[in-house]
């Protein structure tokens, strides 16, 4: 058993954010990360990010990436990291399992900071198994990580941020992009992003989605369909489209799991993507000493995810006798930007889903 | 299928690396997991799923799914999307739940 004052569990924006104050608190702190790299969804960003100054709006998701992990590697006398490896177990008693490299080893630590992130929706339709249907994180990872290209077409499916930024990725990698389709009958994500495609020639279909996929070893091509107001399928509008690839982005929900391993009590939102851990004003969950922070308590945004990483870094640390020499000015700081960022139309779903998971009516 | 010209990522040459799978020499390049080398290769069916045998290609490339499962140099469902290339991996489309 290894024995650690603070782990914090992923090394995404909340997860680095959070090493960053505790360790200017004086706390000694264990990353572990399951990929070969930190920096989480920011390192296979290649857009301009939507957001606050504060918390590197205009700047390109991989750079921001960049700066928030030389911050963490600035003190390596206080800051371990663990690459390559994976938090399999967590116990109500503050134990993990962790397994790297083939080998499971076990730690305690007297505080955790869970900043897992979220995975990817998935959509029912024939065939939706079929090699050459990929999630919209998969297909950056692999064009903007690896190099490698999805497919020569693509088929988008979604129309949230994710899934016009995803195609406007695709193109830029010289993939063409022969649809996006929206269930819905108006675009999800910012306007923007979406005049963008359309001027670029993506044919964009609402009140559409994918009917069955069609393709032997892999995929070939996808029948799409047209709904009604009733959302139910249209006969006779059916359309066959060739394509070798086809990205589902129809949302993210949190990664849990290890949450609820820990039988950390969870409700149900849907404004905040799914299962989340029910927290305190200090985000700290049932579990006494176990935080979470970032878009594993709720889907929103890299900058709130920056900034509640900052905010729980401070807390964890001061739990455990490490006040930051700056700590009520931080704190108050932290929580009038996270206020902020989630004003305004479009914070309006994480307000109701907050408000929800506090037990609250949210009054408009 | 490598991206060749970018607008903003630039992918400088790398170490080539050869591997073989189910049986041919193939090559990818240092920095590629399993999954993007054989995905540049054109290789898109990685496994047969467990009843019906359908096939199965990488969905998550993040290792939360277990679609991208292999068998590499002997050892069964290895998470190829997250597993990195290296010289001389003998990688082996997997078929069934795999013994250890
Ligand atoms: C296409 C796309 C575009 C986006 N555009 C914007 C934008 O313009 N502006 C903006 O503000 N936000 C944007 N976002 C959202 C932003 O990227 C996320 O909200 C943010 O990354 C969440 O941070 P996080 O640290 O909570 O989670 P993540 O970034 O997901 O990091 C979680 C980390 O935890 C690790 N992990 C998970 N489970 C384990 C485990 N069991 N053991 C060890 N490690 C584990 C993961 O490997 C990962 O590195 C975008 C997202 C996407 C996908
Ligand atoms: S593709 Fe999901 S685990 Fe590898």
């Amino acid at each position: 058993m290894i024995l650690k004052d603070l782990i914090i569990i992923g090394g995404g924006p909340a997860g680095l954010c959070a090493a960053k104050t505790a360790s200017e608190a004086g706390l000694n702190i264990l990353i572990i990360e399951r990929s070969p790299k930190l920096g989480g969804q920011l390192i296979k960003q290649t857009h301009k990010f939507f957001g606050s100054e504060k918390t590197y709006a205009k700047t390109r998701g991989f750079d921001i990436a960049k700066i928030l992990i030389g911050d963490v590697l600035k003190r390596p006398e206080q800051i371990e990291i663990l690459l390559d490896a994976t938090v399999v177990g967590l116990y109500p008693d503050h134990e993990l399992t962790v397994y790297q490299y083939g080998i499971y080893s076990k730690y305690k630590a007297k505080a955790i900071v869970v900043a897992t992130g979220a995975s990817e929706k998935f959509l029912a339709f024939e065939n939706n198994d079929l090699p050459g249907i990929y999630g919209a994180g998969a297909v950056q990872t692999l064009m903007n990580l690896y190099g490698v290209l999805p497919g020569n077409s693509i088929v988008m499916v979604g129309s949230g941020n994710i899934g016009l930024i995803v195609s406007y990725q695709l193109m830029q990698a010289g993939v063409k992009v022969k649809a996006l389709v929206e269930a819905a009958p108006k675009i999800g994500g910012y306007l923007v992003h979406a005049s963008k495609l359309r001027r670029l020639g993506v044919p964009i279909m609402t009140s559409t989605t994918v009917k069955r996929a069609i393709g032997k070893d892999a995929l070939e091509q996808v029948e799409l369909v047209s709904l009604n107001e009733k959302w139910e399928m249209i006969q006779g509008s059916e359309k066959i489209i060739d394509t070798d690839a086809l990205c589902i982005s129809v949302g993210l929900s949190p990664l849990h799991q290890l949450l609820s391993m820990a039988h950390v009590e969870m409700k149900f939102v849907n404004e905040l993507g799914g299962m989340v851990p029910v927290i305190s004003s200090e985000h700290e969950t049932s579990v006494k000493n176990l935080f979470v922070c970032g878009d594993v308590v709720g889907i929103e945004e890299a900058s709130s995810a920056i900034v509640e990483g900052y905010l729980v870094g401070l807390i964890a640390a001061k739990r455990l006798g490490y006040i930051h020499p700056n700590y009520e000015t931080l704190e108050a700081n932290y929580h009038a930007q996270l206020t902020n960022l989630r004003s305004g139309p479009f914070g309006l779903k994480t307000r109701i889903g907050l408000a929800k998971l506090r037990g609250e009516d949210y009054a408009r | 299928m490598r991206i060749e010209k970018h607008p903003i990522l630039t992918f400088e040459p790398k170490e080539e690396l050869h591997f073989i799978f189910d049986g041919t020499p193939l090559t990818g390049y240092k920095g590629d997991t399993i999954q993007s080398a054989l995905h540049a290769c054109g290789i898109k069916k990685l496994s047969e799923s467990i009843e019906h045998h359908r096939p199965r290609g990488f969905y998550c490339a993040i290792g939360n799914c277990a679609s991208c499962d292999m068998t590499v140099n002997g050892k069964p469902n290895v998470r190829t999307c997250i597993t990195m290339l290296e010289e001389g991996m003998v990688i082996i489309s997997q078929k069934g739940k795999g013994v250890l």
